[in-house]
């Protein structure tokens, strides 16, 4: 097989070169200078520049949840941010929860109940998980919480209401929840 | 080792380590992050550029025109690869359209053209910029309108669907004419989506003429051979790497765009290149399920027996494509003297279909069992007693040849007894919770056994430690965990005694991962590579016995026991052995059963569906692990709820492509959407399929679910949808009053 040079005869002049610009990072307690297309999402910031690719991309539009990592201690859609829109931002990957010889208990839970299969969609589902119990400590509502002004707690229909972000096409919901209530029940 | 008569006893019935609830070896990995995907290679390849592919914005005809000038200034650009500078690319034999078009296009988002740049922005926007002049053809789009003209078609053997364009046994229109019961109802099936999680992602790299491509599939042999025979490369010249693969569901079975392209870029940039389709690409870029309509008649005494079967399946494809296969197990569930089975595929312009979890099965039982459920009631009886009186323990067309095993009654019977399905009103639309109206369903599962010959590669390291080798894939299906356990059975060691290294091409073939057969024929592989090494070892430590015991670390015999790494004291014990089967499945029938139980609740105000509880009792042979299998099985069941009541690909008729193609759009099940799920194996061991005795359950757990969630919808309100997905729409007008 062959590869000639480009299709088309016809010459453009070569267009300017992409401007860089500086942002300073915080991730998993290390700070990070960097300089990045302004173009560039947190997630490709993760994943391509920082090697940090335990965050996943799914869909890269905000449709599946495989990047969600936790900023300022809310989850987000990695994907759907640029990089820049976090100048002094304090980030928390899948990699700053736990490694491999020291789980983080929701970690450790998603093991015991095989709250995955390919593992594709699972750093997004742990640092959601991790996320959803904080945010009914706090007593944020969601949109089955039956009275507004109540203590939260991490019902079943809680955690499959909050958890609904994040897709999981190998289909190991039953699991997951059963990972997150553990985890909660040995918090709480 | 060739297995063709069946098992006696073996190592593996000791089941010290298989049949345990192991943890996944590999679970600390994914749950940290740190289990690399194909497109996060940094650690063999850190200089990557970029790939972005462009897809085709007609469903049919030729491009006339391509302008590259623009994106070729652009900055960072590296290269453009089309159809014009490709060079010659051969069809692999597994593809049906070509995975780079030019100058004819064969579907919508078909590649036309990949960009290389030095970044994925600079690579996206080069792309945008990228002009292509096309010559639209008409197209037939519209199955239902192209089933008219459909030709008949079977299937292949290859993958377990082999039923013939048409079959028939007895005399089908007679007994079906005299039948004093009848039913005779068609059901459609929508096109569906795999929508893994994980994108088509390849790095390709070049190393003088060899090429390494890093990526997501399920079939390495496949693949690597379908990458050489596209290149026009020997394919010693070719190898695929996919030690983790972020499911596929049939999607990742064959050769795909990412792979070719990411090569036919490294080689025009000489460097590496990686590339992750864009998910909006891949609906209409890839293989899809294909949809079905499926005209069931089913003739009974009054008794109940069934007197005559028939069913019918039409779908479409592109040319050269295959059918789906939906009439499968209509050949082999119930019991029936006249039977009439046929195929009819229709030439559709839409993207390729190809198999999807269950080829055949899942949409052939999604209607069937529907069906069942009508006739049940024309009959009044209960579904679940209905599906007994109708078992066969032969295949019904050749009455000599027994099921391996078959406990389908049992399945149901225990599935009945442990979900409560006394408790179910016969007269739909009498259960009330509040404003919800209630149900209950079932549905027979089935899905076909299949054994594909598979080699592994087994060492004993000086420290004793068992490495495994074989091109196996895990696509989330447990395989580094069931053959972890296989080689620490077989070789008396724990289970932390053992490597098991996947995905390589540069090992042993497998199976590979599809059709539910890799875990039997995988372990069956490794079992073959194990009892070789045992012979190994057993010479090298002097055993004169025919078979000593390989347990807790040691060899032992009588009174002599040595540890087992004393074998490898003067280097390492290596054994190599493929699995092959011939002449069992000739003579017994092998499938998988099972049944699915279902409870929803329907707003009885909006119509809207909710799953409330879901039972599947499961009868599949040895269970090799039951924490992984059952997560297949759930996570079967959960697409079974996606099939049942959203998953559609929304055909434009107009100008032929999907028009729900990102994740948005295309709704598949999320966490609210499901229960908690129960599974229940039976206790079995078939020794008619493989020394391990084990079947796959993989598919099995999607295979009946939708039907079943069908008829527990039809159970609530009294109205009867024959066409999936069910969406509120479809009932609302009818609904009880309330
Ligand atoms: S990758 Fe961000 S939501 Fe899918
Ligand atoms: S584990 Fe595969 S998508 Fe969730």
């Amino acid at each position: 097989m062959a590869i000639t040079g480009a299709s088309d005869a016809r010459t453009v002049p070569p267009a300017p070169p992409v401007a860089t610009m500086p942002v300073s990072l915080e991730i998993n307690g290390r700070r990070h200078d960097l300089r990045l297309d302004p173009r560039t999402t947190l997630l490709d910031t993760l994943r391509d520049h920082l090697h940090l690719t335990g965050t996943k991309k799914g869909c890269d539009h905000g449709q599946c949840g495989a990047c969600t990592v936790i900023v300022n201690g809310q989850r987000i859609n990695s994907c759907l941010s640029l990089a820049l829109q976090h100048d002094s931002d304090k980030v928390t990957t899948i990699e700053g929860l736990g490694q491999p010889d020291h789980l983080h208990p929701m970690q450790a839970a998603f093991v015991k109940h095989d709250g995955f299969q390919c593992g594709y969609c699972t750093p997004g589902q742990i640092c959601s998980a991790v996320a959803v119990l904080a945010e009914i400590k706090a007593g944020i509502p969601s949109h089955v919480s039956p009275d507004l002004a109540a203590l939260m707690h991490p019902t079943n229909a809680e955690l499959r209401e909050r958890m609904s972000g994040n897709i999981c096409r190998c289909g190991a919901y039953s699991n997951i929840v059963e990972a997150i209530a553990d985890v909660a029940g040995a918090v709480a | 080792m060739k297995f063709d008569t069946p098992a006696g006893i073996n190592p593996i019935d000791r089941m010290a380590v298989v049949g345990k609830p192991h943890d996944r070896v590999d679970g600390a990995r994914k749950v940290t992050g740190t289990a690399p995907y194909a497109y996060e290679r940094h650690d063999v390849v850190p200089d990557a550029l970029y790939g972005f592919i462009l897809g085709a914005a007609i469903a049919k005809g030729r491009i006339t025109g391509i302008d590259t000038a623009h994106a070729q200034a652009m900055p960072g650009v590296r290269a453009i690869v089309t159809y014009q500078n490709a060079g010659k690319l051969t069809l692999g034999s597994k593809n049906t359209a070509k995975l780079l078009a030019g100058p004819e296009v064969e579907h919508y988002h078909q590649a036309v053209a990949l960009v290389v740049a030095d970044s994925f922005e600079k690579a996206r926007a080069a792309a945008a910029a990228i002009h292509v002049d096309y010559g639209r053809a008409a197209g037939h789009f519209d199955l239902a309108a192209a089933a008219k003209s459909a030709k008949s078609d079977g299937g292949e053997d290859e993958d377990g669907s082999k039923s013939p364009p048409i079959d028939r046994i007895g005399d089908f229109a007679g007994a079906f004419a005299a039948a004093p019961v009848t039913l005779d109802a068609t059901y459609t099936t929508p096109d569906e989506a795999h929508a893994m999680m994980e994108p088509f992602a390849t790095t390709a790299a070049w190393t003088g003429d060899a090429l390494t491509v890093w990526t997501a599939n399920q079939m390495i042999a496949w693949t690597r051979e379908d990458l050489a025979t596209t290149l026009g490369l020997p394919k010693d010249k070719v190898r695929v790497d996919s030690p983790f693969v972020g499911g596929g569901f049939g999607g990742k079975l064959f050769l795909r765009a990412d792979a070719v392209l990411a090569a036919l870029g490294a080689k025009a940039t000489g460097r590496p290149v990686k590339i992750a389709m864009q998910r909006p690409l891949m609906f209409n870029n890839s293989t899809h399920r294909p949809a079905t309509i499926q005209r069931i008649r089913l003739g009974a005494d009054r008794s109940g027996k069934l007197t005559a079967i028939a069913h019918e399946c039409t779908s479409g494809n592109l040319p050269g494509g295959s059918p789906e296969t939906a009439t499968d197990q209509t050949k082999l569930l119930y019991a029936a003297p006249n039977r009439l089975t046929a195929q009819h595929l229709a030439v559709l312009d839409l993207p390729e279909g190809n198999a999807m979890r269950a080829p055949g099965e899942a949409s052939g039982l999604m209607a069937l069992e529907i069906a069942m459920d009508e006739m049940a009631e024309k009959l009044g009886m209960d579904p679940v007693e209905f599906r007994i009186i109708n078992d066969t323990q032969v295949d019904p067309e050749k009455p000599e040849r027994p099921f391996s095993q078959r406990q389908l009654i049992k399945c149901l019977r225990d599935g009945a007894a442990t979900f409560g399905w006394s408790a179910r009103d016969a007269r739909p639309g009498r259960r009330r919770d509040g404003d919800h109206l209630i149900g209950l369903g079932v549905a027979s599962a089935f899905r076909n056994n299949i054994n594909f010959k598979s080699a592994a590669r087994v060492r004993l390291g000086r420290d004793g430690v068992v490495t495994v080798e074989t091109d196996m894939t895990d696509i989330g299906t447990g395989s580094y965990t069931i053959i972890a356990q296989t080689a620490a059975e077989m070789m008396g060691v724990g289970i932390d005694r053992v490597v098991v290294r996947l995905g390589d091409s540069d090992f042993p073939v497998s199976a590979g991962s599809g059709g539910q057969w890799g875990a039997n024929s995988s372990t069956s592989g490794v079992y073959a590579a194990c009892v070789k090494l045992r012979e190994a070892v057993a010479a090298r430590l002097g055993f004169n016995a025919p078979d000593p015991d390989f347990i807790d670390g040691h060899v032992r015999s009588g009174n002599r026991s040595v540890a087992l790494a004393d074998a490898a004291k003067d280097g390492d014990l290596v054994a190599e052995d493929t699995m092959s089967w011939s002449g069992l499945s000739r003579k017994y029938q092998q499938s998988t059963f099972g049944a699915h139980f279902v409870e929803v609740a329907v707003d009885a105000y909006t119509g809207e569906i909710r799953v409330r509880r879901m039972l599947a009792v499961c009868a599949a042979g040895r269970i090799l692990n039951p924490k992984t299998a059952r997560s297949q099985v759930i996570g079967a069941m959960t697409m079974g709820v996606g099939g049942a009541l959203m998953e559609e690909l929304v055909v434009d008729k107009r100008f032929g492509f999907f028009v729900n193609h990102d994740l948005a759009g295309y709704e598949v099940p999320v966490h609210a959407d499901i229960p908690h799920q129960e599974v229940v194996f039976l206790d079995e061991a078939d020794d008619k399929v493989s020394p391990m005795k084990a079947k796959g359950v993989g598919e099995l757990g999607l295979c009946g679910v939708g039907a079943a969630i069908a008829n527990a919808v039809y159970n609530a309100t009294g109205v009867r949808i024959r066409d999936y997905p069910l969406t509120l729409d479809k009932h609302l007008d009818w609904l009880p009053t309330v």
